[in-house]
Formats: C-alpha cells, sequence, structure tokens
C-alpha cells in the first residue's frame, strides 16, 4: 500500500475545505516563497475557485498563505486584518484561464518598485496543489518535497555546478526539470531533494556567476 | 504487500499479527519514519481531533446554518432520551467537529474536512465511556487510517466523485473497523462492520445547501457516526455481512460514478435543491447554482 495512513487521517488544517481552503492556502504559501518580497498580491480566480470562493474561505486562505501562514494556522480567519496590519494590500477579479484546473489562480504579486511576477496554481484536492507557472515559464511543482527554484541564464555548466553543491553538502536530488523560453537565454530549473536545504546552501548556489535567483520551498 | 482487504487478511493470518500492526509496518516501510515517530504523529491528530470534538460543545461556533447544534444535542444527551447517552454524544461530538470545521477552525481531515466529525465522535465516546486508555485509540485511529487508504486506493473518497457514500460513509466504515478493534473484536468483525456500514448508507449523495459545508453535512457527519457504531455492534454480534469488504468498496465506487453530477457536491440537487435550501443560498448571497 503506497498511500500513507496520514493521507487518510489528515491533513490538520483549517476548515472547510481541503481543496478550497487548505489547498488554497498552501499554494499561495508556496508562491509567496517563489515571488519573494512583495507589496500587493492581484488574485485571479478560476472555475470553481471564482464561483464559491466566498462560501468556503478560499479568499481568506488566498490572503493568508501569502502572509506565509501555514493552511493549519486559526488566524487564517482574520487573514484580511492582519494583511492590514502588515501594509499588504490585495484584490480579487474573475479570470478566464485556459485550460486550467477547475480550482486555479493566478497571483500576481506586485514588489516595490512595480516589479511584478505572475504564479499560476491549482489546488488538486485533499490538499495537495501545483505551481504550474511562474512568470513565463511552465513549470510543475508540488512542493511535496523541498524545493529549490534557481532562475538561471541558459548557459553550459549551469546544472553541473548546482548539483556539484548540492552533491558537496550531501544532499541527493530526487527530480530535475529545467524549461527556458528561448535558446540562450533565461532558465528555469526546478529541483526536489531527499533533504531540506540549509540558507547558506541556497545562498552559494545564488552566488553561482549565472544564476539570477534561487529559492528554497520547504512548507 | 498489499492493495486491499482480502490480502490485508491473508498477511495477517500468515503472520499472525493484527491489521494495526501490519499497517504500521507498511507505513514505516513507506516513509522511513520509526515506529515511535508514527505513532507520535498519530497522536497528534487525535489532539486535533479531541479539541476540535469538544470545543463547540460549550462554545458555539460561527457556523452559520449549524452553530449551536452540538451544544444543542450535549445538553439533551445529559437528560431523558430515546438513545441514551453514548448516541447523543457520539451526535454532539460529531456536530462539534462540523461547527470548528465550518467556522474555519482546526480540525483534521479524516478522511475529508467535510467528514472530520464521525471518526473521532465514535472514538472519543467510546474512550470515555469504556475507561479506554489512549494508546489503544491511537491504534484504533491506525487500524480506521489504514482501512481508509484501501478506499482511497480502490474507490474514492471525494464528495465531487462519489457522493457523500464517499466522505461521511467511508469515514462511518472506517470508524466501525476501529470499534470493533476498541471493543476487542476480531480482523473478520472489523471487516464485517466496515462493509455493514458503507452498505447502510450506499448511494447517500452529497448535497450541500448553499455550497457551504454546513447543512446536510453536519447532520450527516451524526448520522454517520451512528451508524457507525450500530455497524460495530452488528459485527460484535456476530452478525456478519455476506458480501466482502473489498466488493462492497467497488459497489459503492461505481454507485458513485452511477450518481449524476447534480447530486456529486455542486448544490444542484438533494435538499440544497429544494425550495427552502434555494431560498437560504438567495439569503446568503450564494445564489443557486
Amino acid at each position: 500500500m503506497e498511500i500513507s495512513l496520514f493521507e487518510v487521517t489528515g491533513p490538520v488544517m483549517v476548515g472547510p475545505s481541503s481543496s478550497h481552503t487548505a489547498g488554497a492556502a498552501r499554494l499561495a504559501l508556496v508562491a509567496r516563497e517563489i515571488a519573494g518580497a512583495f507589496d500587493h498580491v492581484s488574485f485571479g480566480l478560476h472555475g470553481s475557485f471564482a464561483k464559491t470562493y466566498r462560501g468556503h474561505g478560499t479568499d481568506k486562505a488566498l490572503v493568508a498563505g501569502v502572509l506565509g501562514l501555514s493552511p493549519q494556522d486559526e488566524r487564517l480567519r482574520h487573514s484580511f486584518e492582519l494583511a492590514k496590519e502588515r501594509g499588504v494590500t490585495f484584490d480579487f477579479y474573475e479570470a478566464e484561464l485556459d485550460g486550467a484546473h477547475e480550482n486555479t489562480v493566478s497571483m500576481t504579486f506586485v514588489k516595490r518598485g512595480g516589479e511584478e511576477i505572475t504564479i499560476v496554481a491549482s489546488s488538486l484536492g485533499g490538499g495537495r496543489i501545483r505551481i504550474s507557472r511562474i512568470g513565463d515559464y511552465p513549470a510543475e511543482i508540488t512542493a511535496e518535497a523541498p524545493t529549490l527554484v534557481v532562475v538561471q541564464r541558459d548557459q553550459r555548466g549551469m546544472v553541473s555546478e548546482i548539483s556539484r553543491i548540492l552533491s558537496a553538502h550531501g544532499i541527493n536530488i530526487g527530480m530535475m526539470r529545467l524549461t527556458r523560453t528561448a535558446r540562450g537565454e533565461v532558465a528555469l530549473c526546478v529541483l526536489e531533494t531527499d533533504s531540506a536545504l540549509e540558507p547558506a546552501m541556497v545562498q552559494e548556489i545564488a552566488r553561482v556567476p549565472g544564476v539570477l535567483s534561487a529559492r528554497a520551498i520547504c512548507v | 504487500m498489499y492493495q486491499n482487504f482480502a490480502e490485508i487478511e491473508r498477511v495477517c493470518a500468515e503472520r499472525g499479527i493484527s491489521p494495526d500492526r501490519l499497517f504500521l509496518e507498511n507505513e514505516m516501510r513507506l516513509t522511513g519514519r520509526g515506529e515511535e515517530e508514527i505513532l507520535r504523529k498519530m497522536e497528534e491528530r487525535l489532539s486535533v481531533m479531541e479539541t476540535a470534538a469538544q470545543r463547540a460543545l460549550e462554545h458555539p461556533q460561527s457556523a452559520g446554518l449549524i452553530r449551536g447544534t452540538a451544544r444543542r444535542q450535549f445538553l439533551y444527551s445529559a437528560g431523558e432520551t430515546l438513545c441514551g447517552r453514548l448516541i447523543n454524544r457520539a451526535m454532539a461530538r460529531a456536530y462539534s467537529s462540523s461547527e470548528v470545521n465550518a467556522s474555519m477552525g482546526r480540525i483534521c481531515a479524516a478522511p475529508t474536512a467535510g467528514a472530520c466529525g464521525v471518526l473521532p465522535a465514535v472514538l472519543l465516546t467510546l474512550m470515555e465511556e469504556r475507561s479506554i486508555p489512549r494508546a489503544e485509540v491511537v491504534r484504533a485511529l491506525i487500524t480506521a487510517s489504514g482501512f481508509g487508504a484501501v478506499v482511497m486506493k480502490n474507490a474514492t473518497v471525494a464528495g465531487a466523485e462519489g457522493g457523500c457514500q464517499a466522505e461521511c460513509g467511508v469515514a462511518a466504515a472506517m470508524a466501525a473497523a476501529a470499534a470493533v478493534q476498541l471493543a476487542g473484536g476480531t480482523l473478520e468483525g472489523m471487516l464485517s462492520a466496515f462493509s455493514h456500514a458503507l452498505s447502510n448508507c450506499m448511494g447517500l449523495i452529497c448535497d450541500p445547501v448553499a455550497g457551504l459545508v454546513q447543512v446536510p453535512c453536519a447532520q450527516r457527519n451524526a448520522s454517520q457516526a451512528v451508524n457507525a457504531l450500530l455497524s460495530a455492534d452488528e459485527a460484535l454480534a456476530g452478525q456478519m455481512f455476506p458480501i466482502p469488504a473489498d466488493q462492497v468498496v467497488e459497489a459503492m465506487r461505481r454507485v458513485g460514478r452511477q450518481l449524476p453530477p447534480e447530486l456529486r457536491e455542486t448544490a444542484e440537487g438533494g435538499v440544497a435543491a429544494t425550495p427552502a435550501g434555494k431560498e437560504i443560498a438567495a439569503q446568503m448571497g450564494l445564489g443557486a447554482r
């Protein structure tokens, strides 16, 4: 049997819905880790998220997630007030996303200075999620294992340098996926590892020439 | 090692072990975690269940349509009732978890958030009534989870796919098996209790009023907790269910597929589609969908 007992009895979460509340909070939490610091988030709700978000507190869950609250934090229900305290603003709109899963949201993080990054994510049920787009890049991040997201110049030797660093720290790579918009420009590298990365390792990778950013997701 | 109930029965018989032992070993193999860590983690989940099953007995939660249901049933359970204290307390606890869930409080999904009241109601009420040690309840929770995993693997526990039978129904079947274990029954008895419970609610639809996880979800949590208890009593009385558990699960899966979409969590059928159900939805500004 490959289904864990804790997938049946669990997750521990704030109700009422594992897909519309817990999953929404979790995907927003992961998106926050990828996006970095921001002042404002625009949430574009698609499908069932757009139709039923109020009754399930999907809006509160999304805001809680981008503020860094876990899906089992009962402060989730007060996330709008919490956002105000922290000076984070947000808005919601209905989005039509072609071919997207029923429970999908497009999150545009606006940074100080106006720079933007849009992350698209879906809640798949039972609290499981998938990040399907980061900016211009298609992605496939479930965040079930510790994940490293690297934006890098598309040049020779980048992948081997990253894996060399991880290997030197005794980190085993479970999965690696590289996507790019065009040859020789910028590529997105997503790695899943068997154990979590220390902040120092992430910083070491971020300092590699050609790496534009490196972020670890462990939620 | 096992993918269904027949294999669980075979392995347990061959090795002379209890199902919770088998499920625990499988979890160790699957996750690389030690026995103590798994037991501790399961006990943490039990604690979350206890808090949710207790909270609304005294303090009604801001849960719209079902606010105060737990407290009402709990107060009633102390007086003269038709079904007695155990049944009424189990129902009160199921309502409590449902209220906490609906008000964005912390719960443990079992197997889903919408059905989170059933398993705690049964286990905690038996623990109280029979003064069962906590460690034994953790073991029963492992058994319930192992039974639930078989359903997740071979059928579904999603209301959108299988209706309420797949959520509260499966929760009841898991709880029935766990209750038999707590009462000292055999694996055969657990499987029979599981089958009694799941077949008792076969075809049960998912029809949430206004699309909210409140009515009739809280009521279903309460009634399925009772279903679990009576199913366990049937098995303990020696009433063996004549259809094997694997075939009951497969029947549930097929029935779920035969349910039209209106009866699978879309709030377009059942009590959600009644004039009163639509009226409630309209009043809450959630409209008929």
